[in-house]
């Protein structure tokens, strides 16, 4: 596969990891957030710790859209989709996610609610046209990758007056979430939770560039190296990172250059910005309400937001006992350090939503990494 | 978050902006309607059903080159 | 007893309906002119509601398998010959020579006639090129509604030579782990069929009986320690169930698992793992260590095992992790699978 196979070459990989090691410094650690799941996700799948020294820790970042999904947001999708009437066109990754009551859509789906899984909102709008007399509503979730397919598809419904079609809008801005947690309390006060330096997110930037982290880089003097999706992006990024750091800089350096240019794509955030203007603040799970952090749909597509089409009653939604979630998704505890991980909350029997997205932390350490817990805990 | 995976476009409906992509033999018919300009054998980079950029050999061709000389040991030095 | 019908069943245009499950004249007719016509064996023709048979020496084995796959026409298949092919290798997993089968049918009121030829047809051939006869089944019809076309159940039994002792909780530290083919292509050429998926593939079913590339095997290496076929869950699965009925671990491979590029480009793009992907074709050996490369030339003289390969080794682990060194040089565990695995976009 091109493009991909050559970016998890084990060769480069072992040089980069020499590389690495003859870099890190006696004297210090280094601590670097991942912002983004995708990242969480490559690094476990191809192991890519093991080629790092000890002193090389990563910090998985809230970069996950399921993740930091509020309950009561769940909840509303699945209200949607207990409503007679309405099909619920949702991306596989939600269906399985817990909202209050560990009620989900593939529960939903089970008792007879017309819940269906698409790869993609073209589906939806084949969905949409090919049965009228249904309400088909599109779930959307997703940070700024998956915001421009979102604004096409309404401007096509708007286009066709396709009426039966509308949007629950749930798409939330990277930049927002990083600058909520570099202002974090926790942050400036602990240093066992100091962050050194972030790895941005690959796909998002592809489409808003690297400009918007000049902001972060400079007022917070961390650096950011946004970093390709395959193992070698990473282990290249996280070298630039360590560099940067022992050298005392902050800049936003572009590792995933083949992709990534300074402005983005600007034609899709142009469209997005048609279609779309931020809300005054929403609520993230574990990071609580971040201002000027997500978007929903302008008064122009009106007709197509199901947040107006449907009377939504957003209540508070609530995390099961325990979980926890919001202090993983800000970086301050580890899956081990939750009482709940590994005794009630399994990927079989997920309690929250860092165990049932593949990307959250605590189903990516069960997943990959829960052996080396216990090796390390043996050997203690 | 955004699996998003490079693929060749084999064919072109400029009229519907839609495309259809090979994923090492694998093919799909794709929107490309976030694209400013895209050609037959332009790789691409695809997410939920969308083109989202293109690739760029040149880039990536460097972004290798670049992994292979930091994997290098300079002269004199030895790996810890 | 040959009961004659006035009229032929009209397997073009007519459909399943609730008399052809009442026990009648109509139920009568299509056993004789579907079922048994084309699964056409002595035991059938008997027109029992059993077969009767005598068995040789050895240790009888049965299996019972449930089909329910949908769609159930799929590129390289149908739920059919899935049926056929399925059983025949839960038996042939014990080291058995598969002799009979029994084919039960839950038919859903309004299936065409044709579609249920199809599979019939399909499965009754699956038994021909296995040499392994439906001796005996059952029909009913449910409602509109109540069952998904159709829905099979299949039964076999076969015999096991003395001296042969196949079962999962027999690894032991030391043993090679090999698997007999590419992995993954049968969940693909399924999920390549599924509405909102849409994607072309050539990647077909990889369905198949592999009770003669087991009879090789044995012949080869009579102490073969266990067989498991990866059907739902895919490799993965099918190596932590052995991990946890021995009481063992594993270390596997990433780079040694047999792989079509096709298959792990499909992957790529749905972002699904092809460890977990389903199998219908393929098998998972576990020998004594010193027996592995002979077991591995045993496999790949057969048409069924060419892209054979020894992808590891059991090792003992006490919480029965299956460790997996990366292609990329690090490491991972390869765990069960939670719940099913759906393609994802994040």
């Amino acid at each position: 596969m091109k493009y991909i196979d050559e970016f998890r070459n084990g060769d480069l990989a072992r040089g980069l990891a020499a590389r690495i090691a003859s870099e890190v410094r006696d004297d210090r650690d280094y601590r670097l957030m991942e912002f983004c799941g995708g990242h969480t996700h490559a690094i476990f799948r191809h192991g890519v710790q093991d080629l790092m020294p000890d002193k090389v820790r990563f910090i998985h970042g809230p970069g996950c859209p399921v993740c930091v999904l509020p309950v009561a947001r769940i909840d509303c999708a699945i209200r949607l989709a207990e409503t007679p009437g309405v099909t619920l066109c949702s991306y596989g990754d939600m269906l399985r996610v817990p909202g209050s009551k560990r009620r989900s859509l593939i529960k939903v789906q089970a008792e007879g609610g017309d819940v269906r899984m698409v790869y993609s909102l073209r589906d939806a709008l084949r969905i949409a046209r090919a049965n009228p007399e249904r309400q088909v509503v599109f779930f959307a979730i997703g940070f700024e990758t998956t915001t421009p397919p979102t604004a096409l598809a309404l401007l096509e419904a708007e286009a066709e007056g396709l009426a039966n079609f509308s949007v629950f809008c749930n798409h939330v801005l990277t930049p927002a979430a990083i600058q909520h947690i570099l202002e974090s309390p926790d942050l400036r006060e602990m240093d066992s939770v100091r962050i050194d330096g972030f790895l941005g997110p690959s796909h998002v930037s592809s489409v808003i560039g690297s400009r918007p982290y000049e902001f972060f880089a400079e007022e917070f003097q961390r650096p950011v190296v946004i970093a390709g999706f395959e193992p070698l992006d990473v282990m290249q990024a996280t070298l630039m990172l360590i560099r940067q750091i022992n050298e005392g800089r902050h800049e936003v350096e572009n590792q995933y250059r083949r992709v990534v240019t300074r402005d983005g794509n600007v034609k899709a955030t142009s469209l997005v910005a048609e279609v779309f203007e931020l809300r005054p603040s929403f609520e993230w799970r574990g990071l609580g309400e971040v201002p000027y952090s997500a978007l929903r749909i302008r008064e122009r597509f009106a007709a197509f937001d199901a947040e107006r089409r449907f009377t939504l009653d957003v209540g508070k939604g609530r995390d099961v006992k325990g979980c926890a979630c919001p202090a993983i998704l800000r970086g301050t505890a580890t899956p081990r350090d939750c009482k709940l991980f590994g005794t009630v909350c399994t990927p079989d029997n997920p309690m929250g939503s860092c165990m049932v997205s593949s990307e959250g932390s605590c189903a990516a350490y069960w997943t990959y990494g829960r052996f080396r817990g216990r090796a390390s805990e043996v050997a203690a | 978050m955004c699996l998003a995976v490079p693929a060749r476009v084999t064919a072109l409906d400029r009229a519907t902006a839609s495309a259809t992509v090979s994923l090492g033999g694998v093919q799909k018919d794709i929107s490309v309607a976030l694209l400013d300009s895209v050609d037959v054998d332009d790789y691409v980079l695809v997410h939920v059903g969308y083109a989202l950029n293109r690739i760029s050999a040149e880039e990536a061709r460097i972004t290798l080159e670049l992994m292979a000389e930091a994997g290098l040991p300079t002269d004199g030095e030895a790996y810890a | 007893m040959s009961a004659r019908f006035p009229v032929r069943l009209d397997a073009r245009r007519g459909v399943v309906d609730m008399t052809h499950g009442g026990g009648g004249r109509a139920m009568a007719q299509l056993i004789q002119e579907m079922f048994v016509r084309h699964f056409d064996n002595e035991l059938l023709r008997k027109g029992n509601d059993q077969a009767a048979f005598d068995v040789g020496a050895g240790r009888l084995v049965m299996s019972t398998d449930g089909h329910v796959v949908s769609p159930i026409f799929f590129p390289g298949g149908d739920i059919g010959s899935l049926a056929v092919h399925g059983t025949i290798n839960d038996v042939a997993m014990a080291g058995a020579r598969p002799l009979y089968l029994s084919a039960g049918f839950i038919l859903e009121q309004g299936l065409p006639l044709a579609d249920l030829e199809r599979v019939v047809a399909s499965m009754a051939e699956a038994c021909r090129r296995a040499g392994v006869p439906v001796v005996t089944g059952d029909t009913k019809v449910v409602e509109r509604g109540k069952g998904d076309g159709v829905f099979i159940t299949t039964t076999g039994i076969g015999v096991v030579p003395d001296g042969i002792d196949i079962s999962g909780d027999l690894a032991r530290p030391g043993d090679a782990v090999l698997v007999s083919g590419v992995v993954g292509n049968h969940g693909v050429a399924i999920l390549s069929e599924r509405e909102n998926l849409r994607f072309e593939t050539s990647i077909v079913s990889d369905s198949a009986a592999l009770h003669e590339l087991v009879a090789t095997m044995i012949e080869a290496v009579p102490d073969i320690h266990c067989l498991r076929d990866p059907t739902r869950g895919g490799l993965a699965t099918a190596l932590n169930e052995l991990s946890l009925q021995s009481g063992v671990g594993m270390r596997i491979d990433e780079a040694a698992i047999p792989l079509l590029p096709e298959v792990a480009s499909a992957c790529e793009l749905l972002g699904l793992d092809p460890l977990y992907v389903a199998n219908e074709g393929k098998l998972v050996a576990i020998c004594p260590g010193h027996r592995a490369d002979r077991l591995l030339a045993a496999m790949r003289s057969h048409p069924l095992g060419r892209d054979a390969a020894i992808i590891g080794s059991v090792v003992e682990d006490a919480q029965g992790f299956v460790q997996m060194r990366t292609s990329f040089g690090g490491e991972r565990i390869v765990d069960w699978l939670a719940g099913e695995q759906l393609p994802r976009i994040c």
